[in-house]
């Protein structure tokens, strides 16, 4: 983070009106250090700067945001990613996030609410719309009882592969449009905690092999 | 019904009058396992039990004349158990029924709720002085008698025995029915009427054939019936049994009738009832909205045309082609229906709706049930929270489908809310109700409000 404690932020999308439009909206809270318009310019933009957060598109001309992700982040662990799509497609967000996104927000997010997110990300915490927090009760929603046909091949750490009943109930208010505070007051827990909640509920996302994630988000795609 | 002797007692130690010791019995010396000490011993616990100073007969338990009740009153019995016993006695013993009629005519109605001190005076006290009452009830026994007389001839030895002491009954019955209080008579009557005639007056005298009809059945009928241990042929018993089914078709036939046509018009009544409520809820959701929201925009001539003419195409599919305004009826699934609502309150409320689902199930009638009750609290949040978006969260679990809408507007006092708002009362919480599901709302003025809508599942699997 810059001394000033602004995060320092990329815009990577192909709209070059839409970051114009991100750039003032954010104005003199962060610090907008680069832009980029396709998946490799914005990997050698990020190589070269280094920011804070990069707000990533998740269509791009050239491929999924997913591929910028994949290429920077295991060089450079401390670069964060925030996701921002229009879609919605859940495999456009399940992929992103499971690539190593450490959040999802739609494009219609408000001002205050994208500098939080992008505060929060900064930070090291997750970030889930009330879009991504449906999607993954969803995708974790059957259990862990595959089809008999294709029996489920359980993560090195089972934990991985279901959530428990607080992380559950996070997410149910998160898709509720509840903000991190009123979930903290709603569940008489702290700020902190939830950010604990949605932080494990990331990991799970990201490291659990339940085949029903992919399988679930190409699904959903088709119907 | 109580046995001779056994009223009044006061359960004296030596001599217990009811049951009435074999002679032998009291000839043995009360040894303490003698069967006859432990006996009167248990009597004496029995006796003490019985309290026969508040004998009333039961106004409110009753099935005749609350004799039984009454005296179940009296002591440990249950009501049930005593009229079991009476019912019994009085097939086997005739004399059972005539006593009871007595115990009817001498014991005083209790007050309401069995006391005592408000009970009224025994229906003979006033019977006494009715001269044109006895006279009749000297008549009916004598009719009786008579009848009796005639029936010897048949030599039927059960009928006879049976039938002798009714005739006091009968005569007690004549004095019951002149000069019981006016709601007895009139509970009475409720008895007797379906042996009368049921409707307009026109009715009468059919009705007069009708019972003449049946007596004249019953009669012959019984008289065959009777008969029929001389050597006559065997058919003639089975006559005598469908005569006497004749005779009670006749006689209970219009009864059975009204019994099944105050069914049919009872359940006729309650669905009345429901369809008319359902449609309130309907008129509400669709026109009543509709005219609020006219209401609000009458600024906006082209605004107000386009609601109205919306209103009207929506009324007319109702009223004209069956399609029940906003209803889920081309829609097949939860995520589809939650979907609608969304584009719905968009279009006509100008409020952007978030919707999150998770997992999705197809609609039975309970499902489109709960969806109308979110949109309306869809609508409502729209109309009055004053937010710029509402979120719409919809989970199907394993048991359930829950539906959650949102807002963190303006929120409201429940207690608040005018009767005649249909909204959450008919709308919401009644739709609901009347398809098993739960409603739970959390608001405050400043707070937002957050309607929780639960419809447990049922027969529905999941799809996913």
């Amino acid at each position: 983070m810059s001394p000033g404690g602004t995060p320092r932020v990329v815009l990577v999308d192909d709209h070059g009106i839409f970051r114009s439009g991100v750039r003032s909206e954010l104005g003199r809270a962060v610090e907008v250090v680069g832009e980029a318009d396709d998946v490799a310019p914005a990997i050698s933009l990020i190589e070269e700067v280094q920011p804070d957060v990069v707000l990533l598109d998740v269509h791009l001309p050239a491929g999924g945001g997913a591929a910028v992700v994949a290429a920077v982040r295991e060089r450079f662990p401390e670069v964060r990613f925030l996701a921002l799509s229009a879609s919605d497609a859940p495999e456009d967000v399940i992929g992103v996030i499971r690539a190593g996104a450490r959040g999802y927000v739609t494009k219609t997010i408000g001002t205050a609410e994208l500098l939080d997110a992008i505060r929060r990300v900064a930070s090291g915490d997750a970030v889930f719309s009330h879009r991504l927090a449906g999607f993954v009760l969803d995708a974790f929603a059957s259990g862990g009882a595959g089809d008999a046909a294709e029996p489920v091949k359980p993560s090195f750490d089972p934990e991985l592969d279901q959530l428990t009943t607080r992380e559950r109930e996070v997410l149910r208010l998160i898709a509720q449009g509840y903000t991190y505070k009123e979930i903290a007051r709603e569940l008489y827990i702290s700020v902190k905690t939830v950010e604990t909640h949605v932080s494990s509920v990331l990991r799970k996302l990201q490291l659990s092999s339940r085949h029903q994630l992919t399988r679930w988000a190409t699904e959903r795609r088709l119907a | 019904m109580c046995p001779p002797g056994c009223s009044g007692d006061d359960g004296s130690m030596n001599e217990p009058t009811w049951p009435p010791r074999s002679p032998e019995e009291g000839n043995f010396p009360h040894g303490p396992w003698h069967r006859g000490g432990w006996r009167q011993a248990r009597m004496q616990r029995w006796h003490g039990r019985w309290n026969w100073q508040s004998l009333r007969r039961d106004p409110e338990d009753r099935l005749v004349g609350g004799v039984a009740a009454g005296i179940a009153r009296c002591g440990p019995l249950n009501p049930t158990t005593a009229r079991i016993v009476l019912i019994i006695a009085a097939l086997f013993q005739g004399v059972a029924v005539p006593l009871y009629c007595v115990a009817w005519l001498l014991i005083p109605e209790g007050g309401s709720e069995g006391d005592v001190a408000e009970g009224t005076a025994s229906i003979w006290s006033r019977a006494r002085h009715d001269s044109r009452g006895i006279a009749l009830a000297v008549a009916v026994a004598s009719l009786l008698t008579v009848i009796l007389l005639i029936s010897g001839v048949f030599n039927a030895t059960f009928l006879e025995s049976w039938g002798w002491p009714q005739v006091v009954t009968g005569a007690c019955l004549v004095l019951v029915w002149r000069n019981g209080s006016e709601h007895e008579q009139a509970r009475l009557r409720r008895i007797v009427a379906p042996l009368e005639n049921l409707g307009p007056e026109g009715t009468r005298r059919a009705s007069m054939v009708r019972l003449g009809l049946a007596g004249v059945l019953f009669a012959a009928g019984l008289g065959f019936v009777l008969s029929s241990r001389e050597t006559y042929a065997v058919v003639r018993p089975v006559i005598g049994v469908v005569l006497v089914i004749g005779a009670f078709v006749l006689l209970l036939g219009p009864w059975w009738l009204r019994i099944a046509r105050d069914l049919v018009l009872e359940r006729q009544a309650r669905a009345r009832a429901e369809e008319r409520s359902d449609m309130a809820a309907r008129v509400h959701d669709s026109v009543l909205q509709t005219l609020a929201l006219i209401q609000r925009r009458s600024d906006d001539p082209a605004q107000v045309t386009q609601l109205a003419r919306a209103q009207e195409r929506e009324l007319r599919a109702w009223l004209f082609e069956g399609r029940a305004p906003g209803s889920m009826s081309e829609v097949t699934s939860l995520v589809e229906g939650v979907r609608r609502i969304q584009q719905d309150a968009e279009a006509r409320h100008g409020v952007p709706v978030e919707v999150v689902t998770v997992g999705d199930c197809p609609l039975n009638d309970d499902l489109g049930a709960l969806l109308e009750a979110a949109r309306e609290a869809v609508v409502n949040a729209a109309k009055w929270a004053q937010v710029p978006v509402i979120s719409l969260f919809a989970e199907v679990t394993g048991q359930d489908v829950e539906v959650v809408v949102r807002d963190r507007g303006r929120g409201f006092d429940p207690a608040a809310i005018p009767g005649d708002r249909k909204g959450m009362a008919e709308s919401i919480h009644g739709r609901m109700a009347r398809h098993g599901g739960t409603v739970t709302v959390q608001t405050a003025i400043g707070e937002g409000t957050k309607v929780s809508l639960k419809m447990p599942l049922g027969a529905v699997r999941s799809a996913s």
